[in-house]
């Protein structure tokens, strides 16, 4: 029987969502083949987001809240789930497809000798092993895929798994011991560049607003694209033309090379459609395309495609939702 | 200081990848293969520091048959100045590629390892990572800004993360990876194809590193993404607004 750890993420203290979709897979499996899950969460000052684990049935929620993990650094984080692991006897370790897990646990899984799969979108119980499904080439293949060994690392793509229902008690807080003096000291953290703040990250919101190549700086951005996110509460993001031109920071891309976004309304404001950025937001519930030219291939995969200047919609579109 | 540079051999990032009616096997036919476009930026910014700093020897390496020399030439025309091709057949997953470049890195000494966070056919995004925990070295991935300290004892790495650019030192030697805006990798020259046919090529088989490695990971199948559905086009902002209100429900 699956003894799943999902690895929890957060963003100093706050409970990054796409956490829930792990636990939504370790869920899944669980209720198809047995077993439980445990989640894990490292960091410091970490009790409010650990509590807001404790809704969804894990067998328990492991907390390891210490200073020296304040910042999530690979060495010492892929020391401390190798130890869990082991402890727990896990057979699986899953985390979300993010760039958090894919630093730390690609390190955790050779530390245990266990192989890994990335970026999975389906999984099916077989004769007491899995199948997997995951992506490759850009999102231009899904391949079928088994992994051997007792212990299996993965990412799961959180747009693939739904939450776990909430569940009727709170699953147990077990402290986790960590001997700080033995955790490695070879990565050193000095900072992190400021986040925008007042918008949701765009892996995380509910309505995402991008922008392409029809905007022409980046007060535009921020008056437009900005100023329709603000009005549906989303957030904002960009394609790469327009990172690659400077009007937009790296933080914002979405694509295959920047974030793999999948809201529930995506709205592609004067974005051309390259393989390259729809890898990144195709399994997008609702696509709104907004584009000069009707020929993009933007309006191939766009539900709603609407053909005009996006200085010209975009106002429009922002008076009328207001109103 | 030496600069241990890792060339994976892919399909060119321009071409369309297609399936052969199997569904087990990518058709390779008439595709063109290049650098891994990650890697390409690890061997640049390797290029960079030799030129900021001289007496670097920066080794590229590919595991792979022979159609890997190619990427490997390339590498040299680039400017690197020695290539190694780990031959090896069979497909291989990321932990047994993890662990041929540690024989590779204990057969070099290499002051650190310059690497793409990830090759465009597998996107496994793993490699680096597993290398750096097999060797007990430090790790920085997805770096966008690389600086040496201390004599190349330490590097400050700007990391793309989903929250942002963080910045981290690491001590030397560790695994860096590399991400897209670290640089733009430069043309191949035609004097630097020529003098790449003079720099040293040595093929090594999987076999005389004296590592034994098997794959874990096992691809049954392949299939296309499913198609998205083409939706409407609308031809007012208030039909727009219709719609998204009282159809697709999601405002």
């Amino acid at each position: 029987m699956p003894k799943i750890l999902v690895i929890a993420e957060h963003d100093d203290g706050q409970l990054k969502l796409a956490t829930l979709s792990a636990m939504g897979f370790a869920h899944k499996v669980c209720a198809e083949a047995g077993g439980a899950y445990d989640v894990l969460i490292l960091g410091e000052s970490i009790s409010a987001a650990a509590e807001l684990l404790r809704g969804y049935g894990a067998a328990s929620v492991l907390v390891a809240d210490y200073a020296a993990l304040k910042e999530p650094l690979a060495d010492k984080y892929a020391h401390v789930i190798d130890e869990v692991a082991r402890a727990q006897n896990a057979t699986l370790v899953v985390g979300a497809a993010s760039t958090f897990s894919k630093d730390v646990l690609p390190r955790a899984a050779a530390l245990l000798d266990a192989g890994m799969i990335s970026d999975v979108i389906e999984v099916r119980p077989e004769g007491g092993d899995f199948i997997f499904k995951r992506v490759m080439f850009a999102g231009n293949v899904i391949a079928t895929v088994k992994l051997a060994g007792a212990l299996k690392f993965l990412t799961v793509r959180s747009a693939a798994f739904a939450p776990p229902p909430k569940a009727a008690g709170a699953s147990p807080i077990t402290p986790v011991a960590v001997d700080a003096g033995k955790l490695p000291s070879q990565i050193e953290y000095v900072g992190r560049e400021a986040k925008v703040a007042g918008r949701p990250d765009s892996t995380e919101a509910r309505v995402v607003v991008s922008g392409g190549r029809a905007l022409k700086n980046a007060a535009d951005f921020e008056r437009l694209i900005g100023g329709l996110a603000d009005v549906l509460g989303g957030a904002v993001g960009s394609s790469r033309a327009l990172v690659d031109s400077g009007i937009t920071p790296n933080s914002l891309q979405v694509g295959q090379t920047g974030k793999i976004v999948a809201p529930d309304l995506y709205i592609a404001v004067g974005i051309s459609g390259a393989i390259q950025h729809m890898a990144g937001m195709k399994d997008t519930k609702v696509i709104v395309a907004i584009n000069k030219d009707p020929e993009a291939p933007i309006f191939e995969v766009a539900d709603y495609g609407l053909v005009g200047d996006v200085y010209q919609i975009v106002p429009e579109l922002m008076a009328r939702l207001k109103k | 200081m030496k600069i241990l540079v890792p060339l994976k051999r892919v399909p060119d990032p321009d071409t369309k990848i297609r399936l052969k009616p199997d569904g087990a096997s990518v058709d390779w036919d008439g595709v063109k293969f290049a650098i891994n476009p990650f890697d390409a930026i690890a061997l640049e910014e390797a290029l960079r520091i030799e030129e900021s700093q001289g007496e670097i020897d920066i080794v590229v390496v590919s595991i792979g048959g022979e159609e890997c020399i190619e990427q490997l030439r390339a590498g040299l025309a680039m400017g690197a100045d020695r290539a190694l091709l780990i031959r090896s057949e069979t497909d291989l997953d990321p932990l047994a590629i993890a662990r041929i470049f540690v024989a590779i890195y204990h057969r070099e000494k290499p002051g650190f390892v310059l690497m793409g966070k990830q090759a465009i056919d597998d996107d496994s995004n793993q490699v680096g990572q597993m290398l750096a925990a097999l060797l007990g070295l430090g790790q920085a991935t997805f770096v966008s800004r690389l600086e040496l300290l201390d004599h190349n004892r330490r590097a400050r790495c700007g990391r793309e993360t989903d929250a942002g650019i963080e910045t981290v030192t690491v001590k030397l030697p560790a695994i860096i990876t590399t991400d897209l805006r670290l640089n733009e990798p430069r043309y191949v020259s035609l004097p630097g194809i020529m003098k790449a046919k003079k720099k040293p090529l040595e093929e090594i088989a999987v076999a005389d590193l004296g590592v034994k490695v098997t794959s874990r990971t096992r691809v049954l199948s392949l299939e296309p993404p499913p198609r998205r559905k083409a939706g409407v086009r609308v031809k007012t902002v208030d039909e727009l607004v219709d719609k998204l209100k009282n159809e697709a429900k999601v405002i």
